[in-house]
């Protein structure tokens, strides 16, 4: 609980900081979102000098900063001058999109990478292993922008999938199950692309974590008490390595992340990568700050979850 | 020694090793191998499929000198060694696509060469400055502890918070975009290099920490050494296996930072040629359909990241350390 209590502020404690630096840089950096203006030979200096001093971009950096925590208390995480809104709605339109992708990415990547790493490791130094290990090896090498680049000219060529994209038109027309349908059959490509991307590391962690469990000494004794291979593979070995696949659960969400954002600006899916990389391009700072302070959120909260996890799993951790 | 002895007895390791020689090589002579300057354009045969090149003609004539067939279909022109200044081509108007051409007619082949250099010397200098810098931090938190480790640990954490594209993408996004290729090409290096130090700077920390309490290291502090004595001569070399297989990881990493960011435009951009951002002409899902060979700038990063990751396993046998 103490525990749990320190991790907890240290992580506030982070992201207070890292929005605070995100601020001092962005002051550092020359050119603002009106400097793209001020090369518009239609708007004089004075203009974009009140444009600027409109948008509040004038005052000193701590009323600023004091600006936008205040804003964030009332929910809105800043003002997108490019959008001429708060950022908050933009941001909740996006973030299920990402989320969806992303969930369904991890879960069906871990649904095979477990009893594949399993069996991988079963079979070490077979050639079963080694062409698998080949497999892997080449498939950790594709790039995900490759790869999601070839899987959408084969959908736009074969027609089976849609190329890009999240809903069909007509969605809202139709049903409760016609929609899930339709979402599932949307969400496949860029959902591969992802779970191929994490497939190959995360196959080669299970193998070499349980590769350690089946070599100690517990596993042996086992054996040779009689313990089915089945039993002893998933009851026994398969929690003894759990451990740094849990920490890796946590870790490899920010992996998942960028790859995430490559694929949705790649395919078009309607996510936070599109949205970011325009602010980015367009130098709106409150919209790339929301969407920065809410994956390093994201990232904390999945490592801190991560952890707590590994406490409640792991006696070894909890005597400590 | 001990890395040139493991690099020996694994032929896969020493076979990745030649390959990326070669392929440096190949790309700093891209001036001299490829048919074209990258910026040269063949308006007249946009999209051109790679050339085929005979050793028969149309008459079935066999000759020596494979040729190839002109624009106007029954010319022919021998491929000829050492022309303009180049290891070969052909004469004008005839045209030497060996990988096709792109949407100005523009050398595929030579732009991937030259596309390279951008590439993969953005990966080496990038994580030569991301090791250089971890290196250093690494050493100095490491070795002196107290308030500067902290202060270098605790703020490392601020880069290690965001996902690393997210990281990089603020970042590149608030420096200017309207700059020369040459410009931009030194700012992705300093930005993909600079927020990589932290991973390196930990490791080196760690090597450090555990270092400066061996028993030599102590009997020569013992004996008086200055902490630079005890750094270039017992620390520093702890730490080079660390360094080493870490640049094994950082740089295909690196390779790939810039091949995202020319692909979404925040790179070195037109004309300079770069993997990145001529697979970005790729993007549009027909021009890939009919023109296939536009692919190859994204295929050719594959087996350059393979080389790096076979050296990587063979370095560092146990891959867990290396992730993320």
């Amino acid at each position: 609980m103490k525990y749990l209590i320190r991790r907890l502020a240290d992580s506030l404690l982070l992201l207070a900081a890292l929005s605070v630096v995100s601020f001092v840089f962005a002051q550092l950096a020359p050119g603002d979102y009106f400097s793209e203006l001020g090369t518009d030979p239609r708007f004089s200096t004075e203009t974009v000098a009140a444009l600027r001093a409109q948008a509040g971009l004038d005052r000193p950096l701590p009323v600023r900063y004091a600006k936008w925590v205040r804003s964030c208390i009332r929910g809105d995480l800043g003002y997108s001058l490019a959008y001429n809104s708060p950022v908050a709605p933009l941001l909740w339109q996006r973030i299920p999109a990402t989320l969806l992708l992303t969930a369904t990415a991890t879960f069906l990547a871990w649904l095979l990478a477990v009893p594949i790493g399993i069996w991988n490791a079963t079979v070490r130094g077979t050639w079963g292993d080694r062409v698998s290990q080949l497999i892997w090896a080449v498939l950790l090498t594709i790039p995900e922008l490759v790869l999601a680049i070839v899987l959408l000219v084969l959908a736009a060529e074969s027609g089976w999938f849609p190329a890009g994209g999240m809903r069909s038109a007509g969605f809202s027309a139709m049903d409760r199950w016609a929609q899930a349908r339709d979402l599932a059959w949307h969400l496949a490509l860029p959902a591969a692309v992802l779970v191929l991307g994490m497939l190959p590391v995360l196959v080669r962690h299970v193998r070499a974590s349980m590769l350690d469990a089946i070599d100690s000494p517990f596993a042996l004794s086992a054996r040779a008490h009689g313990i089915p291979r089945g039993r002893l593979l998933f009851r026994h070995l398969l929690p003894a390595a759990m451990n740094p696949l849990v920490s890796l659960l946590g870790f490899s969400l920010g992996t998942l992340l960028s790859a995430s954002l490559l694929v949705e600006v790649v395919m078009g899916w309607p996510g936070l990568g599109p949205l970011f990389l325009e602010a980015v391009a367009a130098r709106d700072f409150a919209l790339v700050l929301a969407v920065v302070m809410f994956s390093a959120t994201f990232l904390v909260a999945a490592n801190l979850a991560a952890d707590l996890l590994l406490y409640r799993l792991d006696p070894r951790i909890r005597t400590e | 020694m001990r890395i040139a002895a493991t690099l020996e007895n694994r032929p896969a390791a020493m076979l990745a090793l030649v390959f990326l020689a070669m392929l440096h090589g190949a790309v700093v002579l891209a001036g001299f191998l490829a048919p074209y300057p990258f910026a040269e354009q063949h308006r007249e045969s946009p999209f051109a499929p790679p050339t085929r090149i005979h050793f028969f003609d149309a008459a079935g004539h066999f000759h020596p000198r494979p040729l190839v067939y002109g624009p106007e279909g029954s010319q022919t022109y021998p491929i000829e060694l050492f022309v303009h200044g180049r290891l070969f081509g052909v004469q004008e108007p005839g045209v030497l696509f060996l990988l096709g051409s792109d949407g100005f007619g523009r050398d595929v082949f030579s732009r991937l060469l030259y596309g390279g250099q951008v590439s993969l010397l953005t990966g080496l200098a990038a994580a030569f400055l991301s090791l250089g810098l971890g290196w250093v931090l690494g050493t100095a938190a490491g070795f002196y502890g107290g308030w500067l480790d902290r202060l270098l640990m605790r703020s490392g954490e601020l880069f290690l918070v965001l996902p690393w594209l997210y990281l990089l993408l603020a970042v590149r996004g608030f420096l200017p975009l309207h700059i020369t290729a040459l410009q931009a090409f030194l700012l992705l290096i300093v930005v993909i290099g600079a927020i990589g130090w932290v991973r390196p700077a930990r490791l080196v920390r760690g090597v450090v920490l555990s270092g400066k309490e061996r028993p030599f290291v102590l009997a020569a502090q013992g004996f008086g050494a200055t902490d630079a004595y005890l750094m270039r001569r017992h620390i520093l070399p702890l730490t080079a296996g660390v360094i080493l297989t870490q640049a094994t990881v950082l740089i295909p990493q690196y390779i790939l930072a810039e091949v995202t960011l020319s692909f979404l435009g925040l790179g070195v951009g037109e004309p300079v040629p770069s993997w990145g951002n001529m697979l970005s002409e790729a993007r549009q899902y027909y021009t890939l359909v009919s023109h296939p060979w536009m692919l190859t700038p994204g295929l050719a990063a594959i087996p350059v990241l393979l080389a790096y990751l076979v050296l990587a396993d063979a370095l560092l046998p146990d891959q867990r350390y290396r992730y993320p």
